[in-house]
């Protein structure tokens, strides 16, 4: 079960598939590592570490608003962790949000990239266009979308259904409360137009790396578009397909500005990263922040263990057939 | 092929439209007053003004924007040049000279891309508030280090890994020494991958807000932080927070313009070479 | 091979970003003095502030009029309320020292105050004879005081709650105002007034979640209703009957006859609202007044104001006031108290007065206010009734029953921030119809009781 064939979208993989050294030790086997070691150790203090620290604080009772009562909690913190409701609710939310902003941006993204790959007039502008909304600031995004587009009374989107239908001549225009009625679907809506572009252009560039001999040769023997797209494109899609994915949820299971700034974890929509947040800035309950924060740890080092392995083997399988 | 293509090209356009009509609609409402900016329904044709920007630039008496635009601009630029000064060599030594079990290795700088960074925050503010390292705009860099490390050395190494083998044997048999062929055979190959990952990383450590939020303070503070302050509990603020976030996203804007047809290249780096 | 034509393309992009890189790096090495400076010495203090327009104001005009009179520079860093209460909290509990004054409330002053976070400032209010402590309207002046009667912070604007209200709608419908409103009399002159004129809604009351959003106005409803948070020996009351009465009124209304978007309307949605003739009602904090009538506001002069509305009380009260605390670990506590006797002092309210305009003036603090001729002829009408609604409050009696901790519009506990927010939260669904009333409150019980189990120990 190695990983080598799994994440980056590289074409010929099994030809340069790195042979690990064999033979002499010692010196040459140092030799190797030394250009790894900055980057290793650099990441073992900068990340591992404060995560020890976590791991002591969170056996400990720590609330930094009650200074006098601070002491060793034994397993209290993770007892609570495990009882509360709230935390248990934003572990679901973040599952939901992060698979429909991934799946759905994803698909866009591919219909995006399968209409730039045809030649029209303006395409360089249209996909100048397309990748604007990924190269917003996410902070400033949010509060794009919660001010100038969600907002009921005069946000963009209720202002233009004001004036359709007072095109119409009708004096009432529905006016729905965007984030009042459909929280969740309002951050997975802003979400899904910053990672659209993304997915897009990994898309895209996987789509011009396709062998175009092949696909003529399809379109000569008769084949219609579909089945190029099913036989052809898609397979050779797929990596770049699991690339976008990975990469996809690597950022939004930790998104935190656009649920803090649009509802402000409000009407359902707290995920994990805002409920930790919580409960360590609001609460000031340091030692259950830290408990609730590696039992996070831990379930998402399981679960990417076990994404990382099943998308490897898929592409493996990909590879042999 | 070209035959009936046209709907796509009118789908496309559609397409565009709408992903760009928020920004659009950003630009616009940051050249409109505040009550001009509030009104339902919108009022397109509203008078254009400066005075969100003039607001933002502090020319009507309010904070300077500038220590905080340029505070991210060395945040970013110094953790983008480090994290390429630590990744190269990493992703050399995870591709083309591999070390032993580099597969595990791999996966432990991508494992720690996915610990949530909040669980972290906590020890990190300590260790900053002992260290006096608060409010410190080259702590803030080099957190921005760890956190794009693991992208860009998964990402360089599927670049380095394109470059042919025989190549590298060929080179090293006319007696190249190791910094010849770095620089004669690797870079070429890799540069558009390295700009491309140098540009997602500035990307990234330019946007970054709940670091910043929770270590910066006085001096340190960066651009998204600054542009949080705008929005106020009362009185309006829509054309102001419209042109903070426009200047906030220029820099990002332009340089992912400038360089997209490096990204598309660089991501789909296998197929081009 | 490798030597061919791509090979010199390639290199000159290889040139092209080594000189990008060093221009870049170039860059980095210059830019890194950006912002610091004035931070270190003592004539600069760091002063955190909520961004509200009274503070920016105050950010306008400190450079020309403090700076230049004591030679002390001020560098401010402004947020947004949840920002700032988040950042206020960390930076103070763990006494990191970066900011020496930032903007508490009467809510944070107490335990702050207990956790030995703050600077006592009696000292320095005996020195100074100008800033006339005996000036501060005597709830404030309580309010910042904390057990061992020390005073820990100096208000900068305070407000209690009113009622506002179009006067031309009311006249227009044939509707009056009772001087003191009971709630169900405001109830049905919302359902009156909603479709008053096109797109204009009832009333307008806060439905964000927070526990100074909706909670704010909610609890005070709750208390003149009956109810209360905790009972004196603590008991958790969330879910008790006059709670659920006055939560579900409170839904109700908004529901019918509120606010768009109400689940997400905080002070600023609504102040929106009211400004552009959205709503024909609204109950609020005292501090809307002034900027409802200010001078550019569409909606100046057509305003009635009255009495909180009432229930089982006698008067519904409110107390809030931003104010200066200075952190203990400061080491520039002087130039600090310069600082905050100048912002709350007399002099500043008619600065602000005389080149911003009088209703801008951050009021409702000090006794003085109320008697400058220029300050009543702009505020005139609200200006009594804040006054009054200000004098009235009573933090240690908001109810109708005795309470185990301090408080009006929230429980002065440091887990009420917590508890407030969680509880906000549920409310703010019920209010988007995502879930009722009871189940609401039910899941707010069980938060409440947890905390409540914690002080009955």
């Amino acid at each position: 079960m190695t990983l080598d064939t799994a994440p980056p979208p590289v074409k010929q993989v099994r030809r340069e598939r790195p042979t690990p050294p064999r033979g002499p030790g010692g010196a040459s086997r140092w030799a190797r590592r030394a250009p790894l070691l900055p980057a290793l150790i650099f990441l073992i203090v900068v990340t591992q570490l404060p995560f020890v620290a976590t791991l002591v604080i969170s056996f400990m009772r720590w609330n930094s608003l009650d200074p006098t009562n601070r002491g060793f909690a034994g397993v209290d913190n993770y007892l609570t962790v495990f009882t509360d409701a709230g935390l248990r609710s934003s572990v679901v939310t973040t599952v939901v949000l992060t698979a429909a902003v991934v799946l759905i941006s994803l698909v866009l993204g591919l219909g995006l990239a399968l209409l730039l790959d045809t030649k029209f007039r303006g395409r360089g502008v249209v996909r100048t266009m397309l990748i604007a909304p990924f190269l917003v600031v996410p902070v400033a995004a949010a509060l794009l979308w919660k001010h100038a587009l969600y907002n009921p009374s005069y946000g963009l989107f209720n202002g233009v259904l004001t004036w359709i239908w007072g095109l119409f001549g009708s004096q009432n225009p529905p006016q729905p409360e965007w984030i009042s009625e459909m929280p969740l679907s309002a951050v997975v809506a802003s979400l899904v137009w910053q990672w659209t572009p993304f997915m897009m252009l990994i898309l895209l560039a996987g789509l011009q790396s396709r062998p175009m001999d092949a696909v003529e040769a399809a379109h000569i023997d008769g084949a219609s578009p579909w089945q190029v797209f099913r036989y052809l494109t898609f397979p050779h899609l797929r990596q770049y397909l699991e690339l976008g994915g990975l990469l996809g949820s690597i950022y939004i299971v930790q998104n935190f500005d656009a649920v803090f700034t649009i509802t402000s974890g409000g009407l359902g929509t707290a995920n994990l990263p805002y409920t930790i947040y919580q409960t360590f800035f609001q609460a000031h309950e340091y030692g259950q922040a830290s408990a609730a924060g590696v039992v996070v740890v831990i379930g998402s080092m399981i679960i990417a263990t076990f994404a990382l392995r099943v998308v490897s083997s898929l592409f493996r399988d990909e590879v042999r057939s | 092929m070209k035959r009936a293509w046209k709907p796509w090209g009118a789908i496309a356009w559609i397409a565009a439209v709408v992903f760009f009509a928020p920004v659009a609609w950003m630009l616009l409402t940051s050249l409109h007053s505040e009550p001009d900016a509030a009104t339902n329904p919108p009022s397109l044709l509203a008078p254009i003004t400066l005075d969100g920007y003039a607001e933002f630039f502090g020319g009507t008496g309010g904070i300077s924007p500038w220590p905080p635009l340029i505070n991210s601009f060395s945040a970013s630029i110094g953790s983008t040049l480090i994290v390429l000064l630590l990744a190269i060599p990493a992703a050399y030594a995870l591709s083309i000279k591999p070390v032993e079990k580099w597969t595990d290795v791999l996966f432990f700088f991508l494992s720690t891309k996915m610990l949530p960074v909040v669980a972290g925050i906590l020890p990190i503010y300590l260790v900053a508030q002992y260290a006096g390292m608060l409010d410190n705009i080259s702590f803030l860099t080099l957190l921005y280090t760890s956190m794009n490390l693991p992208i860009a050395v998964w990402l360089m190494r599927s670049f380095l890994a394109e470059v042919p083998k025989e190549i590298l044997e060929a080179a090293a048999i006319d007696g190249a020494g190791l910094i010849t062929i770095l620089r004669r055979v690797v870079a070429p190959v890799a540069m558009p991958g390295i700009a491309a990952t140098a540009l997602i990383c500035f990307i990234f450590s330019w946007n970054e807000l709940l670091f910043a939020r929770v270590l910066t303070g006085v001096v340190a503070g960066t651009a998204p932080v600054f542009l949080t302050g705008f929005v106020t509990s009362q009185g309006l603020f829509l054309a102001k927070v419209c042109a903070a976030a426009t200047i906030v996203s220029f820099p990002v804007l332009v340089a992912g313009f400038a360089a997209q047809d490096k990204l598309v290249q660089g991501l789909s780096l296998g197929a081009v070479k | 091979m490798w030597k061919g034509k791509t090979m010199t393309s390639n290199r000159r992009k290889a040139a092209v970003a080594a000189g990008a890189i060093a221009v870049l790096a170039a860059t980095a090495a210059c830019s890194g003095a950006g912002g610091g400076g004035a931070a270190g010495d003592s004539q600069s203090i760091n002063v955190l502030m909520v961004n509200n327009p009274q503070m920016q104001d105050l950010q306008k005009l400190t450079a020309d009029n403090f700076t230049k009179s004591t030679g002390i520079t001020v560098n401010f860093t402004v947020l947004p309320e949840n920002d700032v209460r988040d950042k206020i909290s960390q930076d103070f509990s763990s006494q990191a020292g970066q900011y020496d004054v930032a903007t508490i409330s009467n809510y944070e002053t107490p335990f702050f105050a207990k956790n030995g976070w703050l600077t006592p400032l009696d000292d320095y209010i005996a020195g100074d004879a100008a800033f006339d402590q005996q000036d501060v309207l005597e709830p404030i002046r309580t309010a910042l005081t904390a057990e061992d009667g020390k005073v820990y912070a100096e208000p900068f604007y305070g407000e209690a709650s009113m009622l506002m209200y179009r006067k031309d709608v009311f006249e227009a419908k044939g509707l009056t105002m009772p001087e003191k409103p009971t709630w169900q009399q405001v109830a049905e002159l919302a359902a009156q007034t909603d479709g008053a004129e096109p797109g204009m809604k009832g009333i307008c009351l806060r439905g964000q979640p927070g526990w100074g959003q909706v909670m704010a106005p909610l609890t005070t409803v709750v208390n003149t209703f009956g109810g209360t948070w905790f009972t004196q020996d603590w008991q958790a009351q969330v879910n008790g009957a006059e709670f659920t009465e006055a939560t579900k009124f409170y839904v109700d209304l908004v529901r019918n006859h509120g606010e768009a978007g109400a689940a997400q309307a905080g002070f600023a949605e609504c102040l929106n609202n009211m400004t552009q003739g959205k709503v024909a009602m609204w109950y609020d904090a005292t501090s809307a007044a002034g900027l409802l009538e200010a001078d550019d506001s569409p909606v100046k002069g057509k305003l009635g104001f009255a009495q909180a509305p009432v229930v089982k009380t006698e008067s519904s009260q409110w107390l809030y006031t931003w104010a200066f605390g200075v952190q203990k670990a400061s080491k520039k506590a002087d130039s600090a108290w310069k600082f905050i006797s100048w912002a709350s002092g007399k002099d500043y309210e008619q600065l602000v007065g005389s080149q911003l305009g009088w209703s801008k003036v951050p009021d409702g603090k000090r006794s003085s206010t109320y008697q400058r001729p220029e300050y009543l002829a702009s505020g005139g009408t609200f200006a009594k009734q804040a006054e009054t609604a200000i004098k009235g409050a009573n933090p240690d009696d908001p109810g109708v029953q005795p309470r185990p901790a301090p408080g009006i519009q929230f429980v002065g506990i440091p887990e009420f921030t917590d508890l407030g927010t969680k509880v906000s939260q549920q409310i703010s669904e019920a209010i988007a119809g995502g879930k009722t009333v009871e189940e609401a409150l039910a899941a707010g019980q069980q938060e409440a009781e947890k905390v409540a189990e914690k002080y009955r120990k």
